[in-house]
């Protein structure tokens, strides 16, 4: 077995061996560091020779190095501690996981990764490491950040955990909606990252956002009751859906408009809209409702015959639920599309005079898209080239810059 | 990402010991499709009927030929699948391991090519 095959082991098991030593070590970065030891064991033994059970062994070898490190910290304190402890491990892990308790299991691992207390990058990176069962090279690939900055991220969570005594467990009812949010947060943050880069030479990762459909189709089977669980992965499936037209054959954008839409993946929307309708039981979230304009999008045979009546309520929507300058562009685009571009562009001024989006060039490009309807073309030109000095995304610059040389 | 579709392949004897057991068979590929929904990696999953009940419609010759039963004088024959959304062909690879399968049967391991590896028609 060579270096990927240890991986895609390491992918099924990693939630499970983190969750299940968590819950009998009690200390969750104590059996992380243990995992990770048996993963780097399982990297070097098994290109030698293949275990007939690899995920038994791997689950066996990351209980040893978790009794190791108790063994080495009791060492010092309390012997009789120690006997205690390690009979307590030996004979818990030792017993066939309890499949109820490990999808508790898992959900609560998911609410450690995500918990308030860390910073959101370092939420990002855990998740994807115990979660997803990424390795922090595959992290820092995703994130475009160096190696050691992730594991720095990772260390610094693991110890924030242990300094905050964040407990292995469910968050209490009280808390329970909010804490969801947060990991609903984490996920979706994952996913933007997939779906717009916000720096390189790629507009799209679908890698990086693969991972997040995959921990939101996850929570949505752990969490079936939860509507706002199926909104996001409504939204990720169906924005998703979109990827295959999205770019062209040199990488470059191509807008929604000018998408060969036969290319959507078509299972991709079926899934994305069955999603969507579990959402709908309680009336939709913020992610639902961006869901629910993904899905106009999608059931729109061209962009002239979109419901764009619809778009424009449901931005209207989701501004109130989850206000942001962001939804406020997005609902003008809309407003362009049903009531034409003067009214739209009134919606940008305002935005503009408000200084809320400072520094984006999503505001420039949008007036400026407006202003060439309008007819307004040295106006949308200098826009347009203003865009495309504040874009970050070199491919989004290009198509930036060529349009506001067609408006000379 | 890389979709992967294991396919079912058994002969008349791991059919039969398949049959068997059927209620096992059954409780065991519940339990492994609820492991594939919960890991966020389960697409599809069918399971077909007997293939003396298939019919084979063939276009060796100029109009298509029906004939009833099984296809061919394969061995192996078609009996089920799952459709899969993994990170890597090992990872379809492990999850094939997992399958309850009766002895004596196979599962063939094919990828879906993404739309961007179909040759694109100009227009």
């Amino acid at each position: 077995m060579g270096t990927a095959d240890v991986e895609a082991v390491w992918r099924i098991e990693s939630a499970r061996i983190v969750a299940a030593l968590t819950r009998f070590t009690g200390d969750f970065g104590l059996a992380e560091d243990a995992a990770q030891e048996a993963v780097a064991e399982a990297l070097v033994s098994w290109p030698l020779a293949s275990p007939a059970n690899p995920a038994g062994w791997l689950m066996a070898t990351a209980r040893r190095r978790a009794i190791d490190a108790i063994r080495r910290r009791t060492a010092l304190q309390d012997r009789y501690a120690l006997l205690a402890t390690d009979v307590a491990v030996d004979s818990a892990v030792d017993e066939e996981i309890d499949p109820d308790k490990i999808d508790d299991d898992i959900l609560a691992l998911m609410f450690v990764s995500c918990h308030p207390v860390l910073s959101p990058e370092a939420r990002v990176a855990l998740t994807l490491r115990v979660v997803g069962g990424l390795s922090t090279e595959q992290i820092a690939r995703a994130f475009l950040v160096p190696v050691p900055t992730v594991q720095a991220r990772i260390t610094r969570a693991k110890k924030t955990i242990a300094a905050a005594g964040v407990p292995f467990e469910l968050p209490p009812a009280a808390d329970r909606r909010e804490r969801l949010g947060g990991v609903l947060s984490v996920i979706y943050v994952i996913f933007t990252e997939g779906s717009t880069a916000t720096s390189g030479d790629r507009l799209l990762r679908p890698d990086v956002a693969y991972e997040a459909i995959r921990l939101a189709r996850t929570l949505a089977a752990l969490q079936p009751d939860e509507p706002d669980v199926h909104g996001l992965l409504a939204l990720c499936e169906l924005t998703a859906a979109r990827f295959p037209a999205r770019t062209g054959p040199d990488g470059s954008p191509i807008l929604l408009a000018d998408q060969d839409r036969r290319r959507w993946d078509f299972s991709a929307i079926r899934r994305g809209l069955a999603a969507l309708a579990k959402a709908s039981t309680r009336g939709l979230g913020p992610y639902g409702l961006q869901a629910a304009i993904a899905a106009a999008h999608a059931s729109g045979p061209s962009v002239e015959a979109t419901d764009w009546d619809r778009i424009v309520v449901l931005y209207e929507a989701l501004g109130r639920v989850a206000p942001s300058p962001v939804v406020e562009l997005n609902r003008a685009v809309a407003v362009a599309m049903a009531s034409g571009p003067a009214q739209a562009l009134a919606i940008v001024d305002e935005l503009i005079a408000l200084d809320r989006l400072p520094g984006s060039h999503l505001v420039p490009t949008v007036r400026g898209e407006l202003l060439a309807r309008l007819g307004r073309r040295p106006e949308a030109r200098a826009e347009l080239e203003l865009a495309a000095r504040l874009c970050a995304n070199q491919r989004e610059r290009s198509v930036l810059l060529r349009k506001a040389a067609a408006l000379s | 990402m890389p979709k992967y579709l294991l396919i079912m392949r058994g002969t008349d004897e791991s059919n039969a010991a398949m049959m068997a057991d059927i209620h096992e068979m059954m409780a065991k590929t519940r339990q492994f499709i609820e492991e594939t929904v919960k890991a966020g990696v389960l697409l599809a999953a069918e399971g077909l009927d007997d293939p003396g009940q298939g019919v084979v419609v063939d276009f060796s010759g100029e109009a298509p030929v029906v004939t009833d039963g099984p296809y061919g004088e394969t061995k192996e024959l078609f009996g089920g699948f799952f459709m899969l959304d993994v990170a890597s062909k090992q990872e379809a690879v492990e999850w094939a391991k997992r399958v309850p399968a009766a002895p004596g049967s196979k599962i063939e391991i094919r990828r879906v090519p993404g739309d961007d590896e179909v040759p694109q028609v100009d227009e």
